[in-house]
């Protein structure tokens, strides 16, 4: 449910600056690395000596074309990189390269899952964190399709540093090591209705990104930054209100926050009669409200023209079909496949396309074991825990899919009992190890043998020949107790169906 | 004079010869550039020397020479680069009191293949502030004065390396050229000098000016100079997004003095008697006349566009320039203004009193035509001009080899002449700047004198094709002695 009375709604684009996962800056040899000390990081270019030339790292295209492939997009055979002409202390060239009139990425889109009330309206969308629900409304998921007007390459600026503690005085800093490193600025239309509506589209964004490998979009380390653009109208109303652009959203929370902010502020000033003047905004969110920065009216005139110095960016269509063959399965098709192919219910396909890491994990213990719903439900139970309980990442993991994938096995062919690989999943976990090597040096193979087993069984009968008497009697329900305690005798080793029928056949005949 | 003296004097080639037979070393050479650079130091044409670097790497040539080890026709000669050319901790002031202290951290490409290929570089010539400029008055160094009469311009922006090769301190040097630069002070001081086909030499290292147009050339005594200085220097760059992929061919081997057969295409509109020296024109006839009666042919051709060439240029490089000179702002290197009161203050003042009239005045048009409301009036109407233009040439090359025109509709002028008139000197850059807008190859070599003063020949070439403006340039020095004229005795 939107903050604003219902007859208003709020009408929302974004635009998203990421970072593209490159060894080396866009235009220069300097290796991106996060948290180096200040300015080293940096080439003679980033610095803008005089003289340097940018030369255009190769993959970055390719990361373009993909993210360009995967949001259903024009990726242009042609393309033409620009100078984005202000003074500013953090950018040395006194231009930023990007693309103006020509992007490498035109008219795509993407679907969000929208959660609609009985009246139509959008109540919170995908994990968007829960609002206020209009009671009695029975929220449905909806299937929402977001434009993307463009996508382009650019370069992101240094860092000015005006912290007393590291300038180590009044002065002001700049560290250029993010000087040059490569950005894709993805810019939606204006079709988002709700701050929920604009979270889920940047998740959703934001999954594609690293799942494609082209940027670990991670919004502490700033590699993933939105710009939003909001405006409000009566819900009739033929045309757009005027909007504002809040700049530097850092993440979801602030995202939705300053939206509805912002929204709120429109709302203020339209039912006091005032007009609502074009500017950029920031949000505070300490206080939860957003300040004019600048009017529009004020704005900088870029003076962009195309760089003499970069040549044209053409693009094969050759080119574009061989990145279109690599491209990894994306999140909506992997879940549906996991549905019909593994006959996953549509949580565990859910959970298990989180991630790509997570997914493949899955896929190769499957193949390895044979039985995807047990490898399922090994990795969404136990494998996760491990995961949330070591406050870790799936790679720093000892446990591979190889290995589990065939503790299952063991466990499917029975020579290992559940009990056994639950004592077994740990160590692999710590410390990695074959499973069936494990198995054999620490005793736990599972007894099926015969023999040995009735050896148990008939140890049991006799130390509980009472039980044993109410089963012959017509209870059964003692059998389970039989059970545990044959089991207790094999330390878990007796494969459990083979004791079953031997308790069953020794007791009643 | 002693022989390394005498070899000096002459170009290239007698250098070679003499290094080769063991007549003198390296050393001795690069002893007598230095001391001749000293000694002509009022010329203001040299503004830096490398002394001890230069003679530990003259040692080292002299030995690699005498065993026989050469590694290139340039191994232990003297060359000076334009002071916009980076060398690794040498100085590269541009001119300008902005970049006054600053020391390159990395080298020029050129400047590499300088080293590698064993020239010695010397040191640094006098130029017009970020190559702004047609005299080489516009500089912190103070004015280039042209050895042949000592009150005129080299002319510019490369003045100081015009006027060092003409006065004989290095055979060679190199400039660069965005509108002439190259070509307006080789014919000024009576030298040969080359701008390659844009993206035949990397621009890696250059302080750029206006990008789209600035070319590395070499000046040297003789056109064979330029060609060999052009082995060098020219060729593929990957540093250089805009360097030609295509191979640089053998231009010694080009050098064959055969024009017969040829066809030399001379421009209706710029021969005309309106605007040009009529002394100019005629040795410029000559100099076209001793190259038919070589076998050569020679065809009216039209560049219908040449009326706008000049408006298109200055669009064209100030645009350009307003933006690549914004990185002169006291932030991480160069001047920075003293007790600065706030960042605006910082660049106001930093940029201010550091840059030069010349350079203010073509910043300013530059960003003007770039601006919101009038970008498509000036800049895009400019681009559309320039793709005119550039089909004129590829029209008129469809009927000639090459095209003959004056480099200069005038000789040098005296010093301080137009130092009030910006308009005027913009204008007399009509001859060269279409090479420039048209990406085209351009030599300016000596056709004689008038009163007293060199007269430049312009040789416009198809793209790439340097190879047929050296061959018809160095045919016509082959029979005539223009090239050996020397300029009154330099005190």
């Amino acid at each position: 449910m939107s903050v604003l009375p219902d007859r208003y709604e709020m009408v929302i684009g974004l635009e998203v600056h990421t970072h593209l996962k490159t060894a080396s800056k866009l235009f220069s040899p300097a290796p991106v690395q996060y948290g180096k000390d200040p300015n080293h990081s940096v080439h003679p270019i980033d610095l803008a000596m005089p003289g340097v030339l940018p030369v255009l790292n190769e993959r970055v295209v390719e990361l373009s074309i993909r993210l360009g492939l995967a949001i259903h997009a024009t990726v242009n055979r042609y393309s033409v990189f620009a100078r984005k002409n202000y003074f500013y202390p953090d950018l040395p060239k006194g231009y930023q390269i990007s693309q103006f009139e020509e992007p490498i990425v035109s008219e795509g889109w993407l679907d969000i899952d929208v959660e609609v009330a009985d009246d139509g309206q959008s109540v919170s969308a995908g994990t968007g964190k829960g609002k206020k629900k209009k009671k009695g409304a029975v929220p449905t998921l909806e299937r929402k399709r977001i434009g993307i007007t463009r996508a382009h390459i650019e370069e992101d600026a240094g860092k000015s540093i005006h912290d007393i503690s590291i300038a180590g005085s009044d002065d002001s800093c700049i560290d250029l090591n993010r000087a040059g490193v490569p950005l894709l600025e993805i810019v939606s239309e204006p079709d988002m209705r709700s701050a929920q509506e604009a979270t889920a589209y940047l998740r959703a964004l934001r999954s594609i990104l690293r799942y494609l490998g082209v940027s670990d979009a991670d919004m502490e380390k700033g590699q993933f930054r939105c710009d939003a653009n909001v405006s409000i109208r009566l819900r009739d109303a033929p045309e757009f209100g005027t909007r504002t652009e809040i700049k530097n959203l850092n993440s979801f929370t602030n995202v939705e926050d300053a939206i509805e902010a912002e929204a709120l502020r429109q709302l203020e000033l339209i039912e006091d009669g005032e007009d609502i003047v074009q500017a950029t905004m920031a949000y505070d969110p300490e206080r939860h409200r957003t300040s004019v920065m600048r009017l529009k009216e004020n704005s900088d005139d870029y003076r962009y023209f195309p760089d003499p110095d970069l040549i044209p960016l053409r693009i094969d269509p050759a080119h574009i079909a061989a990145v279109r063959e690599a491209l990894p399965e994306l999140p909506e098709e992997k879940r549906n496949r996991f549905e019909t192919e593994y006959a996953l219910s549509a949580y565990d396909a859910d959970v298990l396309t989180a991630t790509r890491a997570l997914a493949e994990f899955f896929e190769a213990t499957a193949k390895g074991c044979g039985a995807p719903k047990v490898a399922a439900n090994w990795i969404t139970r136990d494998v996760l825990r491990e995961i949330k309980e070591r406050e870790c990442e799936l790679e720093d993991l000892s446990l591979t899919p190889e290995m589990l994938g065939k503790l299952i096995a063991l466990v499917e062919e029975g020579r290992l009992t559940a009990r056994s690989a639950s004592q077994l999943f740990p160590y692999l976990v710590s410390d990695g190890g074959d499973p069936e090597a494990l198995m054999v040096e620490r005793g736990l193979e599972a007894v099926s043998d015969v023999g040995a087993i009735d050896g148990f069984v008939d140890e049991v009968i006799s130390a509980n020949a009472d039980v044993v008497q109410q089963v012959r009697d017509g209870d059964d329900k003692p059998l389970n107790f039989l059970m545990g305690q044959v089991m207790k005798a094999s330390q878990g080793k007796a494969e459990p169906g083979q004791v079953r029928k031997a308790l069953a056949e020794k007791i009643r005949g | 004079m002693g022989q390394a003296e005498s070899l000096l004097a002459g170009g290239l080639a007698e250098i070679r010869e003499g290094l080769d037979r063991g007549d003198a070393t390296s050393s001795e050479i690069v002893e007598a550039s230095l001391a001749r650079i000293e000694k002509t130091a009022a010329l203001a044409v040299v503004v830096s020397t490398r002394a001890e670097s230069a003679r530990a790497e003259a040692e080292a040539a002299s030995k690699r020479i005498a065993a026989g080890q050469a590694l290139s026709p340039l191994d232990g000669i003297p060359v000076l680069l334009k002071d916009n050319i980076v060398h690794a901790g040498e100085p590269a002031t541009c001119s300008s009191r902005i970049l006054e202290n600053f020391i390159s951290p990395y080298d020029s490409t050129v400047a590499e293949r300088l080293q590698a290929a064993g020239a010695i570089l010397v040191g640094r010539a006098n130029m017009d502030e970020f190559a702004m400029g047609s005299s080489t008055e516009n500089s912190i160094h103070g004015p280039a004065h042209n050895p042949w009469k000592l009150d005129h311009t080299c002319g510019g922006s490369s003045g100081g390396s015009a006027g060092a090769v003409a006065a004989g301190l290095v055979p060679i040097a190199l400039g660069s050229d965005t509108g002439g630069s190259i070509r307006q002070p080789a014919s000024f001081c009576g030298v040969a000098g080359l701008k390659p086909t844009y993206g035949r030499v990397s621009r890696w290292g250059l302080v750029a000016f206006a990008s789209s147009l600035d070319q590395i050339g070499p000046l040297g005594r003789r056109v064979s100079d330029c060609a060999a200085a052009l082995q060098v220097i020219g060729g593929h760059d990957p540093r250089d997004s805009t360097s030609v992929p295509e191979l640089l061919p053998s231009l010694g081997g080009a050098l064959t003095g055969n024009v017969e057969g040829l066809t030399i295409g001379l421009p209706e509109e710029y021969f005309v008697e309106e605007g040009v020296d009529p002394a100019v024109l005629a040795r410029v006839r000559d100099a076209i006349a001793e190259l038919e009666a070589a076998g050569a042919k020679t065809v009216p051709v039209s560049l219908p566009n040449s009326p706008h060439t000049i408006a298109t240029y200055y669009v064209i490089a100030t645009a350009e320039a307003s933006s690549n000179l914004a990185r002169f702002d006291g932030v991480r290197y160069g001047r920075r203004a003293d007790k600065v009161k706030d960042l605006e203050d910082l660049y106001m003042r930093s940029r201010s009193e550091g840059f030069g009239a010349e350079v203010k005045r073509r910043i300013l048009l530059g960003t003007y035509v770039l601006s919101a409301g009038y970008y498509d009036a000036y800049y895009g109407q400019a681009q559309r001009v320039r793709t005119l233009i550039r089909r004129d040439f590829e029209r008129a090359f469809e009927t000639c080899d090459v095209i003959a025109t004056p480099t200069m509709p005038e000789t040098a002028f005296a010093l301080g002449a137009k130092a009030d008139d910006p308009l005027s000197m913009y204008l007399s850059d009509i001859y060269t700047v279409s090479a420039n807008l048209a990406g085209l190859p351009a030599l300016s070599m000596p056709c004689g004198l008038a009163d007293g003063m060199p007269v430049g020949l312009q040789l416009i070439g198809k793209s790439l094709d340097e190879a047929t403006i050296l061959r018809v340039g160095d045919a016509l020095e082959r029979r005539t002695d223009h090239h050996a004229a020397r300029p009154p005795e330099i005190a």
